[in-house]
Order: structure tokens, then sequence, then C-alpha cells
């Protein structure tokens, strides 16, 4: 009987207590990236990023404190499951922010839809919900991953290359860069060299590309595959002669090891740390500051991420509560973003500019990607059509 | 396929067999004459990369910085045989095996707490970071040209040593008849040390020679160390001569593989599908050789006399 009693005193304090607090109640906001392994260096950029916004919000949105809870994802799918449910069951989210790998968004964006909680992608930006499988509920402040190939192979055709040869890791994710290079550059391939994941030498492959001379190198070489490449192609000779067209390769992830045999170079992108925005300049500067290193595009977009939630938090005035509100306030996407001109396409997938950027030493020693020319003016990508107009 | 285009190639295998043979000289010797097998061969190269990368950093110069590595390399592998291996040797392979597995894991996850998980760079040093010009606009650097030479210096020297000293009389002798050679009355445990920080110390010169071409990171060492094994199996166990040929053989089918096996099946597939599947055949190439060795000479191409 006494325990029965002590039971539904603890029954009533917690009612009691739940009720009133419930307006003053935190906002929740899990952020599920990639802090393990050698790419642990991109999800690191994306929690600061995120944290720095948090801080230029006064630790606030719509007037609630907001409370974030950061969670590793180890880069396994499985993994990130497993965690993204404690973030929903245990945590109570309002809101998933992640992850930076597609096959971990895959694994992810059922759990999180399903549970009517709203999830923005900081980087991964797969095509598998860009099109039929868009959501209400999910949205993506990178871009679409197609399209950074495409302005590769935009720019390589503009420039009237007319030989190009394409480096790329044998697995999805190189098929999916060469059918994007592909989309735009209509010139011919030398060569579709598709390269074992995790290869470290690629001398055989460079003195295959100094004896073809083609106009141009095409590369996707993520993480540590592109430091060894781009080491390797100023040794051999080739940087200065052959220009180096490449995706997800040099970036400010990947220059401090890089260093000087990256300068010169170019990748594709919707940002630069140079890009000349009154936002993005304040931007850069308070990352340096408090992280001691140059932000690469993970850092940014996580940030313009948590303007994007606040956007949304301050137009229904905190009241998470009605989900049809909250969605079309996030499709609004009424907030200033690092890049400039900003906007959802129908398929939550942004609407917004491409640049060529070139890798450039600064006066203080330290690396950086910079904006080259424009490639892409307002470009959606090209699956948003099949996206139903009522998601 | 022009031939300077297959020249350059074969210069490419025989860089990557010289430091395939840096590191399987010291294995081949530590299995063959101490029976030992130690995995954790791999993680000393790593260990030799992570040395040359700290000293060339913190002394402005590759050089001091691999003159540095080496003795560091050196003593690291005895501070391990004295701390892990001495215990193993009288033990049967699968302690050898699972305790030598055991050091792996903890090395790698070692380098990650002193240096990160994120890659280092090594800059090539000046004086050799130049390329030559092979013929009209193909050029090669000079560093590889240097890996190549260093790689058959440490050849020779090895085979003055081993066929040619007191000292190799004895290692060779340990090799055929470990027992024997103790009860003769030399001192085995001494020769065992010797042998096995000689090995270290290659691995560690393996590492610091690459360290300027490859990213340096944690987990480096292991897919080396199965290629390692596959040297000393085809070259047959404890045998210099055969660890040298194995290397260079390896090497350069690994590396000609991923251009013949494309061009090959460009007759039968369209050229991006002849990519995909020859590059993903070449490295199998490898262990049909090693099998097809191991069919025909079981004991590998120069086996030792038992």
């Amino acid at each position: 009987m006494k325990h029965v009693m002590k039971t539904l005193g603890m029954v009533a304090l917690v009612v009691t207590s739940g009720h009133p607090a419930a307006a003053q109640e935190k906002l929740k906001i899990g952020v599920l990236v990639t802090l393990s392994g050698p790419p642990a260096v991109l999800g690191q950029q994306a929690r600061d990023g995120f944290a720095l916004a948090i801080k230029d919000l006064g630790g606030k949105m719509g007037g609630r404190d907001v409370d974030v809870v950061v969670v590793d994802d180890e880069l396994k799918p499985d993994v990130a499951v497993t965690k993204v449910k404690g973030l929903l069951e245990r945590d109570k989210v309002d809101f998933v922010v992640g992850p930076i790998f597609s096959n971990v968004l895959l694994a992810i964006h059922k759990p999180v839809i399903d549970a009517n909680t709203f999830l923005i992608s900081p980087n991964a930006g797969p095509s598998s919900y860009a099109g039929k499988a868009c959501s209400p509920f999910f949205y993506v402040t990178s871009y679409q991953n197609d399209q950074v190939h495409e302005v590769l192979g935009k720019v390589a055709q503009d420039r009237g290359y007319k030989r190009v040869y394409i480096l790329v890791p044998n697995y999805q994710a190189g098929k999916d860069a060469v059918a994007g290079f592909k989309q735009d550059f209509k010139g011919e391939v030398l060569e579709e060299s598709y390269i074992p994941l995790g290869t470290l030498d690629y001398q055989a492959e460079l003195s295959k590309i100094a004896s073809m001379k083609p106009d141009a190198v095409f590369a996707f070489m993520p993480g540590g595959m592109g430091v060894n490449l781009v080491k390797q192609y100023k040794q051999a000779g080739l940087a200065g002669r052959i220009p180096f067209l490449s995706a997800f390769t040099v970036d400010e992830s990947t220059l401090p090891a890089q260093q000087d045999a990256a300068v010169g170079l170019y990748g594709g992108g919707n940002w630069a740390p140079n890009l000349d925005t009154p936002q993005n300049k304040k931007f850069v500067a308070e990352y340096e500051a408090a992280y001691g290193k140059v932000p690469a595009s993970y850092a940014f977009q996580a940030y313009d991420a948590a303007m994007l939630i606040a956007s949304a938090v301050t137009s229904v005035k905190g009241d998470l509560t009605n989900k049809a509100a909250i969605t079309a306030a996030l499709k609004k996407a009424d907030f200033t973003s690092l890049r400039g001109a900003f906007k959802f396409n129908t398929n939550n997938y942004p609407i917004q500019n491409f640049y060529l950027t070139k890798v450039a030493k600064r006066p203080d020693g330290k690396f950086e990607t910079e904006i080259d020319e424009k490639v892409f003016s307002n470009y959606g990508d090209r699956y948003a059509k099949d996206c139903p107009a009522t998601n | 396929m022009t031939p300077t285009f297959a020249f350059i190639q074969i210069l490419n295998g025989l860089q990557f067999g010289m430091i395939l043979f840096l590191i399987a000289a010291g294995l081949t010797l530590v299995f063959g004459v101490m029976d030992f097998i130690n995995l954790a061969h791999g993680v000393q190269y790593m260990v030799g990369a992570y040395l040359a990368a700290a000293f060339t950093a913190w002394s402005g110069s590759f050089f001091i910085g691999l003159a540095l590595a080496l003795p560091a390399a050196l003593l690291f592998g005895l501070l391990l045989e004295f701390l892990v291996f001495r215990h193993l040797y009288d033990r049967d392979h699968l302690d050898q095996v699972l305790a030598t597995f055991g050091v792996i894991l903890f090395l790698n996850q070692a380098v990650k707490l002193v240096w990160g998980a994120e890659p280092l760079s090594v800059p090539i040093p000046d004086v050799l970071s130049g390329t030559i010009e092979l013929s009209d606009g193909i050029l090669y650097p000079v560093y590889r040209l240097v890996i190549i030479g260093v790689g058959l210096g440490v050849g020779l020297l090895l085979y003055a040593v081993v066929n040619h000293t007191r000292l190799g009389m004895l290692v060779r002798a340990g090799a055929t008849n470990a027992p024997m050679v103790a009860a003769l009355g030399v001192n085995i445990r001494l020769l065992f040390t010797i042998v096995f920080g000689t090995g270290a110390m290659l691995a560690g010169l393996a590492g610091a020679m690459v360290a300027p071409l490859l990213s340096v990171e944690p987990g480096m060492g292991d897919h080396v160390l199965i290629l390692t094994f596959v040297v000393i199996v085809i070259g047959g166990i404890g045998s210099m001569r055969g660890a040298f040929v194995a290397a260079l053989l390896i090497g350069l089918i690994d590396t000609l593989g991923r251009f013949v096996a494309p061009s090959v099946l460009r007759a039968v597939l369209d050229p991006a599908a002849a990519s995909q599947v020859g590059t993903a055949l070449a490295p199998m190439l490898i262990y049909l050789i090693m099998a097809g060795v191991l069919c025909f000479r079981p004991s590998g191409l120069f086996p030792m006399k038992h």
C-alpha cells in the first residue's frame, strides 16, 4: 500500500510539475554526425559550425532556450539507427540535424520521418529523397550530390576541353560522379579509371595521364585518397600542366594535409570561405577565432541548418505542436544564408548558385578554396520534377 | 601502350616491389630463423612512417628525420621484442598470431591518441623533388627512383651480410636448424634479437621512405602486411633471395595488372565496364599466382633446405 501511494505521489508530481513548465521547456535539437575514424574531421566541422550558430543566436530560438545533443554515427548505418532512435525516444528531440554521409542518411531517414520529426541534412544530399520520395519532414542545406559533379562537367565543356581523363573510386558514388560530370560535358572521355577504394598509390594512373596528355583531369577522390592523389599529382609534375578539376577532393578538411601540392587545383561547390557576403565574412572570422581552422562547407552548411531551424521556430513563436505551420515556415527559408541567394525547391533541396573554386595559400600561410567563377545561377536539381507538389 | 609507357609502369612496379622487399626481408628472417609469426610487422612499418613524420616536422629536414627515425624504429622493435615477443617464442603459432594481432590493435589506437586521426603529411626534400623527362612531356619523379636505389642498396647489403659474413652464416644456419645452432654453443637469443631488430628497422625504413608519397595514417600497415605475407610465401620462408625476387614479382604484377587487365577486357566489354571489372580483377592476380606457386612448389620459389 505504501508502495502504491508513493507511485501515485510521483505520478501526481510529474503531472503537476510537467504542465506549467511546458511553455518554458527547452527546445531540443539532436546533431548526428561522424566523429570517429579518419572522416571525423568532417563531422567536427559540422558540429562546430552548428555550435557557432547557436552561440550567435544567444542560445535561443523563438524565445526558447535551445539544448543541443551531439552524437557520433561512427560512419556505420546500424550504429546511426540506434543513436537516432536514442535521440527520438530518450531525448525527445524536436529536430534532427545530420548526417555527413549519404549511406548514413539512407539508414536514419525512415526512423526520423516516421516519428514526424524534422530532419535537416547539413551535407548528405542523395538523389533517393529528391524525387518521388521527397518528404515535408526532410530538408537539405547543402546540395543534391550530383550537382557538384555537374559543375565540373559544365566547366570542362565551357572551357572547350575536348579530351578528359576521369579518376573515381570503384563504388556507387564514383559511378554517380561520372554520370554527373557527363551531364553537361559532351567531349571525349579518354578513360574512366575506376580505382579500388582505399588505393594509396596513383603513380600508375598518373603515368598514364602523362602519356595520354588529356586537356583536363576530373577526379572524385574523397578523404585520404584525395590527399595522396593530390600530393602525387604534384610530384609527377602534372600540376600546372594539366588542369585538375575535382569534387570533394580538395577542401578545407583535406588542405591541411595537402598544403602546397593542392594550390591551383579546382573544385566545385556552393560556397567558399572567401565568398563575399557580410554574414559570411563574420562567420569565417568567428569560426577561425574559435576553432583555429579554416571552415569547410560542412561547417557553413551546419550553420545555415541552425539558422533555418531558428527562422521556422521564430515564425511559429516557439510553438512546435502545429507541424503543418512549421513545414510552411521551413519551406519559406526565411533567413539570410551565408551563401547569399538561397531558397528551397519543391523537394526541399536548395536552389542556389554553384561556383568553380580554386585552392590558394592565404597571406597568413593557411590554405583555403576561393571562388574562381560562377558556373550555375539559381540552380535546382533534376529530380525535383518527380516530387509531388503536395509534399 | 607505347614502349615509354610500359617502361614507366615497370619502374612503378619496381618501386612498389622495393618497398615490399624492405618489409618482407625482416618478416621472412623472423619467420624463417625464429619460427615466429609476427603479424605486428605491418605496424612497425606504420610506426616507421610516423617516426619519420614526427622527426621531420621537428627538425625541418627529411634527412635528419630519416636518420633519427631509423634508430628509433630499431629501439622500438627491440622494446616490443623485450616486452611481448620474447615470451612467445616457445608458444605455438596460434598464441603468436593472437598476441601479435593484439599488438596491431593496440598500436593503431596508440598512434591515433598521440598524433590524431587526421593523416599527416611529409614533404619530399627539395633536392629529390624534381622530375626526370623520359620522353616528350613524360616526367618521372626522382624520389621514386631514389626508392628503387635504396631498395637495391639494402638488397645488396643484406646479400653480402647473409652470404659472406659469420653473422650471416649463423642466420642461415638458424633458418635451417635453430636447435642445432644453439647446441653448438651459439647464443641463439642474441642472434634472434639481432635478427628481430634488423627486421623492425627495415620495416621502419620502408615506412619512412613512403611517408612523402602516401599520407601517414593509422592502419596504413594492415594492407601491406597481407601482401608481405604473400611475398614471403611465394619466395620461400626464410630466404632473402626469395623475398627479393617475389617482392619485385608482386610489385610488377600488381602494377602492370591494373593496366593490362582493363586493356585486355576492352576487347569484349565497353571501356567503362572494362575498367571497373579490370581493376577489380587485377588485385586477384597476386593471389592466383600464390595459389599456383603453392600448388607446384609448396615451399616457395627458393625454399630453404632442411
